[in-house]
């Protein structure tokens, strides 16, 4: 087995970190949430062992990244005398899925990490567990009572996945 | 998706770029003998190679001699696209670019580095140049350095025929060597 070129894996597994960026971090975050995991991943690709699982993998990175992110959010969150504008709760006008990036970002953060890692980027349970804290269980029950709640919120919902 | 994920990608490059990290550049460019892929790292152009060598599996083959950081980043082959686009349209006679011979090594990279002094628009043949790069009775050996050579068309292998007059033969193909010889013979 060998490593395949970087550009490979960019292009094979790129859709699905941002999937989950997306769900994590929201749609505005999401692009600096990618390109931090793959230029991070990048550096770390010529150690890989060759015939790793390579989805995985940068799924693990990008949630470190997304926890760095919704962390520096947290500071720069500041009381302020007036409101800003409130952001339109249907996400980015003329963006497709808009409605279902801004259903997830409802969610309560485990809920929604377990949702995108389970359901957008196919990792078991135990992997998640392992990723946000808990037992595999705590973590398919998240899972589960996030989609219920999608399921209530979301009015395009119609698939499984 | 696609073209978020065009944009996301063409930005890691530049980002990987400036954080070092960016081991191998390519890039393709479609030229009258077919499409050429182009490969950098930082010291210089490192590979050149026609539709007929598979570019998928030449990019997998530098992933595993030089680095697995191998990513689409045009910027890196500016000037060897410009180059080239002279070069196919008879406005330019030698490439002035830093080279990368990494994939050449002993006897075969000696006739590279000769290969350099063959002038557009001539021809040497396998025989002088063996005798050049000083082993005259190298003759099969230079045949296999100009069939493995990394760089082709910038390093003109393509100038090399046989004593006989015949065309020999060509890492991109028969056809594509006569394009050559013959946009350099009209220039």
């Amino acid at each position: 087995m060998r490593l395949e070129p970087f550009e490979t894996v960019v292009r094979r597994h790129g859709p699905t970190v941002l999937r989950v960026c997306r769900a994590v971090v929201g749609p505005d975050s999401a692009d600096d949430a990618w390109s931090e995991t793959f230029l991070a991943a990048l550096r770390a690709y010529p150690a890989l062992p060759p015939g790793s699982d390579v989805e995985p993998w940068l799924v693990t990175i990008a949630h470190r990244k997304a926890v760095d992110q919704l962390r520096a959010a947290a500071r720069r969150a500041v009381p302020v005398a007036e409101l800003p504008e409130v952001p339109s709760a249907t996400g980015l006008p003329g963006e497709r899925d808009g409605e279902l990036w801004a259903a997830l970002a409802a969610l309560p953060e485990k809920q929604r990490k377990t949702v995108a890692y389970h359901h957008l980027a196919g990792l078991p349970y135990a992997e998640i567990a392992a990723l946000v804290g808990g037992t595999p269980e705590a973590a398919r029950r998240a899972a589960a009572d996030g989609v219920a709640a999608l399921r209530r919120t979301y009015r395009g919902a119609s698939d499984d996945r | 998706m696609t073209a978020d994920l065009d944009r996301l990608a063409a930005r890691l490059a530049l980002a990987a770029d400036d954080a070092g990290l960016l081991d191998v550049a390519f890039t393709t460019l479609d030229t009258p003998v077919g499409p050429l892929l182009l490969a950098a790292t930082g010291r210089g152009l490192v590979r050149v190679a026609y539709a007929a060598e598979d570019h998928d599996a030449v990019l997998q083959s530098l992933a595993d001699r030089i680095s697995p950081r191998v990513l689409r980043a045009p910027a890196r082959l500016d000037p060897a696209v410009r180059q080239l686009e002279e070069y196919f349209a008879g406005r330019r006679t030698a490439f002035d670019l830093p080279l990368d011979l990494r994939l050449a090594a002993g006897f075969r990279r000696d006739v590279l580095t000769r290969l350099r002094e063959v002038g557009y628009g001539t021809t040497a043949s396998y025989a002088a140049l063996a005798a050049a790069a000083g082993s005259p009775r190298a003759v099969r050996a230079v045949g296999t350095a100009c069939a493995t050579n990394p760089l082709p068309v910038v390093v003109p292998c393509h100038r090399v025929v046989r004593s006989d007059g015949a065309l020999g033969n060509y890492v991109g193909g028969v056809a594509a060597k006569r394009t050559l010889l013959d946009l350099e013979a009209a220039a």
